[in-house]
């Protein structure tokens, strides 16, 4: 009866990290899915999409998450194959850096002369 | 002298704001394939359409020769329209060409053959889509040219014409 106790609570436990890491790849793969853009129609992501694209880019993803690879890694697979456009999140790179560093600057300058005025008015 | 160079801030801020949007008028809004880059061929195992029995990627284009992998469809319009030249193309010995059928019904694949000819060598089934996008398509009909090394040389989406026939024809002397 012990042994039997134990055989089923030892069931429970792996079945239960089974449903864990099934979970835990639905919720990676719908990330990754939102973050694709569908080639076919424009502006929808591939997880909106209803396309035969967008049916069979699911799947890869789906086998690539089943091979072990990682979001990142997804990506890149995707990237080599259509290029950066494929994803929304564009990467930092060269083509990039204005497009990442102009909020950064035009916040910096922003915060800048607000600086000075408060300055300004505080002295007055 | 501080207005003045408060204004040349102005002025150098609208002039970038107008040099980004003017560049972003002439970048397409939509996704522009590049039909010259030069890739690896996919590492793949697929099922042929005429043994059903499974073949890898190296097995396929193990010749010392040039291939065209042709993604194809019966259901597919602009497939018939480009499927003469297909066959213009396989009397060609220097070239071999690969069909990946694509999201089809079997017989009518099979149909769509006997009616119009086979210019494939070998034909892979692509039940799914996927294949596909090993090779980088997004839609149907496209057409990858593979040189003697292996490498994806060019891509042409859309039905091949005339001119495209010509064009490979002249890579491939």
């Amino acid at each position: 009866m012990k042994i039997l106790k134990i055989f089923i609570t030892l069931f429970l436990i792996m079945n239960f990290f089974e449903l864990k890491s099934d979970e835990i790849n639905d919720v990676l793969k719908s990330k990754i899915l939102k973050n694709i853009r569908c080639l076919i129609c424009q502006g929808q992501s591939v997880y909106d999409s209803e396309s035969e694209f967008a049916s069979s880019i699911k799947l890869i993803v789906d086998r690539k998450i089943g091979e072990g690879l990682k979001e990142k890694q997804i990506y890149q697979f995707l990237r080599e194959k259509y290029g950066d456009w494929v994803i929304f999140d564009p990467q930092v790179n060269k083509n990039t850096y204005v497009l990442w560093l102009l909020p950064l600057l035009l916040f910096l300058f922003g915060g800048a002369i607000m600086y000075k005025k408060i300055q300004k008015n505080n002295e007055k | 002298m501080k207005n003045k160079f408060s204004l040349f801030i102005i002025v150098i801020f609208l002039s970038f704001c107008f040099v980004i949007f003017y560049k972003g008028l002439d970048t397409p809004n939509n996704y522009t394939p590049k039909v010259n880059e030069k890739k690896n061929i996919p590492t793949f195992k697929a099922k042929d359409f005429n043994s059903d029995s499974y073949i890898n990627s190296d097995k396929i284009f193990e010749e010392n020769i040039f291939y065209i992998v042709n993604i194809w469809a019966s259901w597919c319009v602009p497939c018939r329209t480009e499927h003469p030249l297909l066959m213009q193309l396989s009397k060609n010995q220097s070239i071999k060409l690969i069909g990946l059928n694509y999201r089809d019904n079997f017989n009518n694949a099979k149909n769509f053959i006997d009616d119009f000819g086979n210019p494939y060598s070998r034909i892979l089934i692509d039940k799914d889509g996927t294949l596909g996008v090993e090779f980088g398509a997004y839609g149907v009909p496209e057409t990858f040219l593979i040189d003697k090394s292996k490498f994806i040389i060019k891509k042409f989406v859309g039905p091949i014409n005339q001119e495209i026939v010509k064009e490979i024809e002249l890579i491939i002397k």
